[in-house]
């Protein structure tokens, strides 16, 4: 059907996420249907892309300049650096406008049950920065999992000896949100997290 | 193929998109593995969490395929316990412990119901501890690796047992364990129904079953001992080390 190439296309699109076979097909289809207009303008910007994007040396997140757009804002606050899972996690935070500080991307989450220690994250480049000495408050901003919560503690035995203060985003009922329908563990976090009124 | 029961999530890990492959403990299933369908989407990854209790359901065509599990939580071990650092070390250890050392789809339930008491309590923090290396007596015992702890091997005595030969995992009394002391496991006082438990015990009991999980359990699978267990040992034997300078810096004062 449509030959090799279309096969090739569709076989790539269909590993991306939220991509499956069918809906592969269907953007492969579309692409080819309107070449000049959609498709090789997406190509040339998919090479422009992986040319340019590359890590942040300082932070890990991902940007076409190196420092990253946000290490290199002067208006930010250098005495706050969020720590997150991902760049997912950074965007996100971005998106929402909360945090006018700066960020640190680990890369992943330390993992006891599958062997991922502390070498293999973006963690010694989090310890070199908090000892530069400017930073005031480390906000971790990890999910509320197992690996999440672990990574958590960890950077924090490690960073509590330098003085800075460390801080952990709050867990509990999502705006919105009913207390009937929460599960206990997240009502546990809601009532022991709870504050002054 | 189909069975639906209570069970103890000790693994997942992720698979595709929002699938993750599961790890469960169940009292008449044994370790069991399947897929679980959504279990690492933002929906269903909070049920599927290492530590968690949850009705699990099995389906398969054929009996020795991987299946597919689906689960409705029934306690959130893990989010209670991963609020406090220790008590989160001790579920991951117990979960890699279970999920690395025992033998597929082979019913234990002593383990099982000695994971279905530790969890739920595991907020409590160290206490725990003594129930914790009792329990990885049990599954040294149920995996056929069990330490004689009930006599001398050498003197034939039954009190004032000291230590554990690391090569029969039988134990020893002071007189008898003579020149070889330093050579042989200190055996905690808790683990022989004596005295009360403390950190020093705590760690001794920790490396005693470190030794014989890591020597027989793991070392027979040609694995070494989990990082999470390894790191359970060192932070019990870092607080230990603590409590030891304290006490020196007190008596030196």
């Amino acid at each position: 059907m449509g030959g090799p190439e279309v096969e090739h296309l569709i076989g790539l699109l269909s590993k991306l996420p939220g991509m499956g076979p069918r809906s592969a097909r269907r953007a492969a289809l579309k692409m080819l249907q309107q070449p000049e207009s959609r498709m090789l303008p997406l190509a040339a910007a998919l090479r422009e892309a992986a040319e340019a994007v590359k890590p942040c040396a300082d932070c890990g997140n991902l940007d076409s300049q190196d420092p990253c757009t946000i290490c290199a804002d002067e208006h930010r606050d250098r005495s706050i650096i969020c720590v997150v899972e991902g760049v997912g996690d950074l965007w996100a935070l971005e998106r929402a406008r909360v945090h006018t500080g700066l960020y640190h991307v680990l890369g992943g989450t330390l993992s006891a049950l599958s062997g991922i220690g502390p070498e293999d994250l973006n963690i010694p480049l989090l310890l070199s920065r908090i000892a530069e000495g400017e930073v005031a408050e480390v906000i971790l901003a990890l999910g509320a999992t197992v690996d999440g919560a672990a990574t958590a503690h960890w950077l924090t035995d490690q960073i509590r000896p330098t003085g800075v203060a460390i801080t952990r985003v709050g867990q509990g009922v999502p705006m919105g949100g009913a207390l009937d329908v929460l599960d206990d563990g997240t009502l546990a976090a809601a009532l022991r997290t709870r504050r002054g009124a | 193929m189909e069975w639906d029961a209570p069970a103890i999530i000790l693994d997942t890990r992720p698979y595709g998109e929002g699938d993750a492959v599961a790890t469960v403990m169940t009292e008449e299933h044994g370790v069991h593995r399947g897929l679980a369908r959504g279990g690492s989407s933002r929906g269903k990854a909070g049920t599927w969490q290492a530590g968690n209790m949850v009705q699990v359901r099995w389906t398969a065509r054929m009996s020795d395929q991987l299946g597919s599990f689906s689960g409705e939580l029934i306690h959130a071990g893990a989010a209670y316990a991963m609020q406090e650092a220790l008590p989160l070390s001790m579920l991951t250890a117990i979960c890699a412990v279970a999920e690395g050392a025992l033998p597929e789809r082979e019913p234990m339930p002593l383990v099982f119901n000695g994971l279905l008491r530790l969890i739920p309590r595991l907020p409590l923090g160290e206490s725990l501890l003594t129930e914790l290396v009792q329990w990885e007596c049990v599954v040294l015992s149920e995996l056929g690796y069990g330490l004689d702890l009930s006599v001398c091997t050498v003197t034939g005595r039954t009190d004032g047992l000291a230590y554990v030969s690391p090569k029969t995992g039988r134990a020893v009394t002071e007189a008898g364990a003579g020149a070889w002391a330093d050579k042989l496991l200190p055996l905690p006082d808790f683990l022989v129904g004596a005295g009360k438990p403390d950190l020093i015990g705590w760690r001794d009991g920790l490396r005693l079953t470190g030794h014989f999980l890591a020597r027989d359990a793991f070392g027979h699978l040609h694995r070494p001992l989990p990082l999470a267990r390894a790191m359970l040992y060192d932070r019990i034997s870092a607080m230990a080390a603590q409590i030891l300078k304290d006490d020196e810096t007190k008596d030196a004062g």
